[in-house]
């Protein structure tokens, strides 16, 4: 039967090409359409609805490098019964993709400016893919400073490739742990501590905060106490998203649907709603 | 012999501080360099130094027999002071502190400021102030470690 | 000489030609539908002829009260609205969004391709109007748009009443959404009726309208007729049972401004999170997407249904639910409806239809609720 393309709940069918196990129950997948025609291009910051058959769908997003949008790919933690049902999924299985979706990291406002990106746990999956455009771009910014916090040494997302990065002569990056391991030579501490020490010029910086929640909230105050302005901090949001179109309502936060307002939202925007709880 | 009224003058804990007082604290200054690993000072030792990081970075620990080795609690960089134990009864230290790299610290007499404190209560309650926002500081940051926002269901 | 009638044109239609304007309908192939009596409420089904509307009946509602009574006339629109709205065709509450089998290790989908009907519904209030069009905005004119919706919506015939009565929990008048229609609709009638005579005054709204009119006996409308046409809608916007503490556009600062009120907390003492009034608002548009497996696991569903903010599980986020608390809930629901509506889709999502009201089981009223809040503002 034809399916119509332009129906934008149909998910076209995307088969795993390879699984690669990051953490204790997160996984990397890379994806190529069954149909072999293109993968649409995708700015950093934005998501994908996966759909498991049978099980259902859940908001992921794209951790790849948008420059390079073929294989798609997305680092997942299986929580619930979608991302679950993801894992149990072994190489050449099918799954819907429908996407992407969402706003994205403002990179064009950054240009010329500090950019300091500030992860927490599975934070730094969305940021992933700003790292590899600034990589790739790195004379259109100034100072490139990648903060990340991580629950235990054992916890942090792509190790390699934050090791890899601290090894570039022009990108600052620091991490910390909030509970160490006994092997673990590095810092100690919530994340929110490496920000005063990061070298960036307040009024001439963009933040770009990714984590849970609350993090993202006590990381926008304490940029704010160093000056950076509202204006310039943005934060990726996160809510039950069924339909990713605006359509089914669940993801609203205030006036905000995160499918299609967000997820990427300026943190002025949303200031006096983080400070509510459950809006 | 470096210039401590200017280097006091310029560190965040101090840059407040009138000049007479900086040129007292001053005066209590030495500058320290420790290599790689070495402790800056011991869990349960007399606490009679307060020491403003000029390099590199310390960790807090403590240790226990349920966990070999030590305990890591949290990191102290350049631009941070070091301890407080010298400020409060019963003068102790209560965790140990050991250099991550080497590290460069200016020491200043604890068991002095604690005088001086005594001795001239105005300028006693501007050093307490300003310890306490780092205490402060130190405690939220560790709340924030406790309620562990990065556990797998969200926390 | 016989004239065919123009959009602006105000006819008088007896209630033959009212029959006859349905019959023309379906043989258009309209699937006609409008309000009719069933389990002792008005309901919107399908109309076959005039005989199929309440004719005689009235309602009497109020906070979680519904009545229906039999009228000294013969009236066929002499009531309010009852726990139905248009929203259950144009936006139904269970739609297959598509199918799809396994075939090895592919699968194939099968989108919905059943046909839609070409709606016409008869006796569309002012307030629906306004409702139909707070979804259009949502499902229509946003960077995506719904296809079913679309589809459903686009071949649409209306049919409009003009209110001659007001329920015992309208507040059309104080959200300034009725209680005369005025867009939005092909037909909308004023019906006269008194014991000497019964008819409608027909506003024509689009050429289609002027078109499904045309060869009906008619009359043009006398001045008498369209005064009392006049006065019967102004009587009408008098007698609201309800009535909002302030403006519509008010109202999105007033919520937005007390969002940590204490009268959020008094309020889910009440509420039962039952979720009727999202059901019965007509603008409310919230669904959830469920799949459906067979046993074998070879065949699988994705079914849209209607949702409601109420549900611990809509703001379900791998933790747990966002919005755990019924104040919380509550406070969502209202918040969004008389507030972050407007900054979603530039209007109020509250048409002043009552439904909540009356369909509340522990009789919650959102224009007391709205006054609560604004009178403790008043005495700061």
């Amino acid at each position: 039967m034809l399916v119509e393309r332009n129906d934008p709940m149909l998910p076209r069918w995307y088969r795993i090409q390879h699984r690669r196990e990051e953490l204790a129950n997160t996984f990397t997948v890379t994806l190529e359409p069954q149909d072999h025609e293109d993968i649409p291009v995708f700015d950093c910051g934005q998501f994908n609805m996966l759909y498991v058959f049978g099980v259902g769908e859940i908001p992921i997003s794209i951790s790849g490098d948008p420059a390079h949008p073929a294989p798609l790919i997305h680092t997942i933690r299986a929580v619930g019964n979608v991302s679950n049902g993801l894992q149990g999924l072994k190489s050449g299985a099918l799954i819907g993709v429908r996407g992407p979706f969402g706003t994205p990291w403002p990179l064009a406002l950054a240009e010329g400016k500090d950019l300091l990106l500030i992860a927490g746990g599975l934070g730094l999956a969305p940021l992933r893919s700003v790292m590899y455009h600034v990589i790739a771009h790195r004379k259109a910014y100034g100072r490139v400073t990648l903060l990340y916090g991580a629950r235990t040494p054992e916890d942090m997302l792509y190790r390699q490739e934050c090791e890899h990065w601290r090894a570039h002569l022009d990108l600052d990056v620091a991490v910390t742990v909030d509970r160490a391991t006994e092997s673990w030579r590095g810092s100690v501490g919530v994340v929110t501590r490496l920000i005063a020490h990061a070298l960036f010029d307040p009024a001439k910086t963009l933040a770009f905060v990714c984590g849970p929640e609350v993090m993202m909230r006590f990381c926008a105050q304490e940029l704010e106490k160093c000056r950076v302005p509202g204006e310039q901090i943005f934060i990726s949001m996160e809510r039950n998203m069924k339909c990713a179109i605006g359509f089914c309502g669940h993801c609203q936060y205030g006036p905000f649907f995160i499918c299609k307002d967000g997820p990427v939202l300026p943190y002025y925007q949303v200031k006096d709603l983080l400070r509510k709880r459950e809006i | 012999m470096p210039d401590y009224d200017r280097l006091l003058a310029a560190h965040p804990f101090f840059n407040e501080f009138q000049a007479d007082y900086l040129h007292q604290i001053a005066c209590l200054a030495t500058t320290v360099c420790y290599e790689r690993n070495a402790y800056i000072f011991h869990e349960g030792d007399a606490a009679e130094q307060f020491y403003l990081i000029t390099r590199g970075h310390v960790m807090l620990e403590t240790f226990g027999v349920e966990r070999r080795g030590s305990i890591s609690i949290e990191t102290i960089e350049a631009g941070e002071v070091l301890g407080w134990s010298w400020l409060f009864a019963p003068y102790r230290w209560h965790f140990s502190a050991r250099t991550l790299e080497e590290v460069e610290v200016i020491v200043l007499d604890g068991v002095s400021l604690r005088y001086m404190c005594e001795a001239d209560p105005m300028f006693g309650y501007a050093l307490l102030k300003h310890m306490a926002v780092i205490i402060m500081q130190r405690l939220q940051r560790t709340r924030l470690q406790l309620i562990d926002m990065y556990r797998a269901d969200g926390g | 000489m016989h004239s065919s009638p123009s959009i602006n044109d105000q006819l008088i239609m007896q209630c033959e030609q009212f029959e006859q304007l349905l019959q023309r309908l379906q043989q258009r192939e309209y699937h006609v539908l409008g309000p009719t009596v069933r389990n002792q409420a008005i309901v919107y089904d399908t109309l076959t002829s005039i005989a199929d509307l309440p004719k005689g009946y009235t309602d009497e509602q109020d906070g979680g009260s519904y009545r229906l009574k039999q009228r000294h006339d013969d009236a066929f629109f002499g009531y309010a609205v009852g726990p139905h709205s248009w929203k259950q065709f144009l936006h139904p509450p269970i739609t297959r969004i598509w199918r799809a089998k396994r075939d090895g290790s592919s699968f194939h989908i099968a989108k919905e391709d059943k046909g839609i009907p070409k709606y016409a519904f008869i006796g569309v209030r002012s307030c629906e109007l306004h409702a139909i069009a707070i979804q259009d905005r949502v499902f229509l004119q946003g960077a995506c748009t719904d296809p079913g919706y679309q589809e459903r919506r686009q071949d649409l015939f209306i049919v409009a009443i003009n209110c001659g009565q007001a329920g015992g929990t309208c507040f059309c008048a104080s959200m300034q959404t009725g209680p005369r229609a005025t867009f939005g609709y092909d037909l909308a009638l004023t019906e006269i009726v008194d014991t000497r005579q019964h008819f409608f005054v027909v506003h024509i709204g689009t050429e289609l309208g002027a078109e499904m009119m045309d060869g009906l006996v008619c009359q043009q409308a006398s001045p008498d007729d369209l005064q009392r046409d006049e006065q019967i809608v102004a009587c009408t916007a008098q007698t609201m049972g309800r009535q909002m503490a302030t403006s519509p556009v008010e109202l999105k600062g007033l919520l937005a401004r007390n969002l940590e009120h204490p009268r959020w907390e008094e309020v889910a003492g009440r509420c039962l999170s039952c979720t009727n009034c999202t059901m019965v608002c007509p603008t409310c548009f919230c669904t959830t997407v469920e799949d459906v497996i067979d046993l074998a696991g070879e065949e699988t569903e994705r079914v849209r249904k209607w949702d409601s903010c109420f549900n611990l599980d809509f703001s379900y986020l791998y933790g747990g639910s966002v919005r755990a608390s019924a104040k919380s809930r509550y406070r969502q629901w209202m918040t969004h409806k008389l507030s972050t509506w407007y900054d979603q889709f530039g209007s109020s999502g509250c048409v002043g239809c009552g439904r909540c009201i009356t369909w509340c089981p522990v009789a919650i009223d959102i224009t007391e609720e709205v006054r609560a809040i604004y009178d403790s503002e008043q005495k700061e």
